[in-house]
């Protein structure tokens, strides 16, 4: 019971500590785990896989620095296999830190799978209103790409004017972005959206996918580890499941003790 | 690696090492650390606002006209009211005209409302209504996996967890009876649903950590003792020790502050 007690009144910072060193060594041990494929995320990858080479796609990279570690996995598994399938990939980058996200994720990708770089992406900056006048042409908020380069004079987007000349907008979020792909982008303009998300925000986004107003999700870390899986391309998601295995199993650890403390502790003063 | 870009890593490195130090407790370097991540941030989005923005929507859609016209001679010269509305904003900063800046926000608001209210309405409640309407999935009851959100069984689970939960919320009637049995089992929907969300965030946080120790692991240690590299004499290792050192420093002047306090003898009081 005593020992229960000084559980109880343990200083934060040994918990931290404590995680961070399974964290660490979690990270060099070498061990990998199976990844279970769930459908939401199997349906993005079957949908890129279908379709034929040429085709356009649209991926919106909103997130910054910040949502990083979770989404910059999924843009480079997405894009990857985007690349590799011969897919034309216009992008975009709304959130305030986005369009850095963007150019390095494009010139990253073009560099690796050897495709010319320069007019593989059209980056913007914008809002609610800019998915709006997107939906009548992308030249109304964005004459030119994030480079300088007038969108005319970009052989893929020649013949692209607004959503109905892409195949599917993919939106890889870590803000409030996404309600607005839905409401002012999906629900206007009716075109398939699938979302890549924070595993925060992940839970929150699943009435959407019941209502099938968004085709797939792939929800954090995971999501992005079940799409390199798919790919058959391991990265930086699947290399990190094994730490969040771990993580996982302390913070379990740590919540069945404190409970069993609590417990006790109320049972004390009955 | 080059060493220029080393140098960056290096400070990245520092960075993150301070950002972490935060959970010891706050600090000088930490402050440090947070004060240039917000002064960045800014400065980064205002330059993307400048060029991303006004002078591709803007200055370049003006460009045909005349300075000494003021544009009045463009063949777009209807882009001077948005642009004088923006200007206008800037009368917040004089007590006396700060009245004006009202015109803009009217106008932005406006036409924010006017675009959000059916949107938001078709898409957030009424696309989510018709899915709770649509009938069960007989032919396929059980579904192809574990959860399938189109299987029959789903269906029901998310209609008697949606119809419970909004049970819960109604307090004009007593929650007794069936309708308090209906209300608690809206409660226990709720829970699993924050269960849900707090399982994600966990990984999220942990998705966080793992992004730094790869960073930190492979882009900073691995690259300072790349022997391979053709500059690995131009202080590689140097710089690395460096930052090791700071913190060093740091902890150990930490772990004497503590010794010190705890060593003291106890002040007498009057």
């Amino acid at each position: 019971m005593q020992l229960l007690e000084r559980f109880m009144k343990l200083d934060r910072r040994w918990v931290y500590l404590f995680l961070v060193t399974v964290c660490v060594i979690a990270y060099y041990a070498d061990f990998s785990l199976p990844t279970i494929v769930e459908k939401e995320t199997r349906s993005i990858y079957e949908f890129l896989d279908s379709l034929p080479p040429g085709e356009r796609i649209f991926v919106a990279i909103d997130y910054d620095p910040s949502n990083q570690a979770e989404l910059h996995p999924m843009t480079y598994a997405l894009m990857e296999h985007a690349f590799r399938k011969k897919l034309r990939v216009i992008f975009t980058a709304l959130s305030q830190n986005g369009p850095g996200m963007a150019d390095q994720a494009i010139k990253d990708i073009t560099d690796s799978v050897k495709v010319e770089r320069t007019y593989n992406g059209v980056t913007f900056a914008g809002r609610e209103i800019v998915i709006t006048a997107m939906g009548q042409d992308f030249r109304i908020p964005f004459p030119a790409d994030y480079y300088g380069v007038p969108l005319d004079s970009i052989p893929m987007m020649k013949d692209a004017h607004n959503y109905d000349d892409i195949a599917i907008l993919v939106d890889i979020s870590g803000g409030n972005i996404t309600d607005a792909w839905i409401s002012y982008g999906q629900g206007k303009f009716d075109f398939p959206l699938a979302l890549g998300l924070t595993g925060v925000m992940t839970a929150q986004y699943y009435p959407f996918l019941q209502s099938k107003q968004v085709m797939g999700i792939m929800g954090g870390l995971l999501g992005a580890a079940q799409y390199e899986d798919m790919t058959d391309n391991p990265g930086l998601a699947k290399d990190g499941m094994r730490v969040q295995l771990m993580a996982h199993l302390v913070i379990i650890l740590f919540i069945i003790i404190g409970n069993i403390g609590y417990f006790a502790a109320r049972k004390k003063h009955k | 690696m080059e060493f220029g870009t080393f140098l960056w890593t290096c400070f990245g490195a520092f960075l993150t090492l301070a950002v972490f130090s935060f959970l010891y407790k706050d600090n000088p370097m930490y402050k440090f650390a947070e004060h240039l991540f917000v002064g960045v941030s800014a400065g980064y989005f205002v330059i993307i606002l400048w060029h991303n923005g006004l002078v591709t929507n803007l200055y370049q859609r003006l460009a045909d006209g005349h300075f000494y016209f003021l544009w009045l001679d463009s063949s777009k010269w209807w882009y001077i009211f948005p642009g004088l509305l923006g200007i206008l904003m800037f009368t917040r900063f004089s007590n006396k005209w700060s009245w004006v800046s009202r015109w803009p926000i009217a106008f932005y608001i406006g036409i924010a409302t006017g675009l959000a209210i059916p949107l938001e309405m078709a898409n957030r409640v009424n696309r989510q209504l018709y899915a709770m309407m649509e009938p069960i999935n007989w032919s396929n009851f059980m579904g192809t996996g574990w959860l399938d959100l189109t299987a029959g069984f789903s269906e029901i689970i998310i209609f008697v967890g949606t119809v419970s939960a909004l049970v819960y919320f109604y307090f004009s009637k007593a929650h007794t009876g069936v309708f308090g049995a209906t209300a608690k089992l809206g409660i226990w929907t709720l829970m699993i649903g924050f269960g849900a969300s707090f399982g994600f965030t966990v990984m999220a946080r942990i998705s966080l950590f793992i992004n730094r120790i790869q960073f930190l692991d492979k882009d900073w240690g691995k690259n300072s003792f790349d022997t391979t590299n053709e500059h690995f004499h131009a202080g590689y290792q140097f710089v690395f020790w460096l930052v090791v050192l700071i913190f060093v420093v740091y902890i150990v002047s930490e772990i004497r502050k503590h010794l010190a306090k705890k060593n003291q003898p106890p002040t007498q009081t009057a």
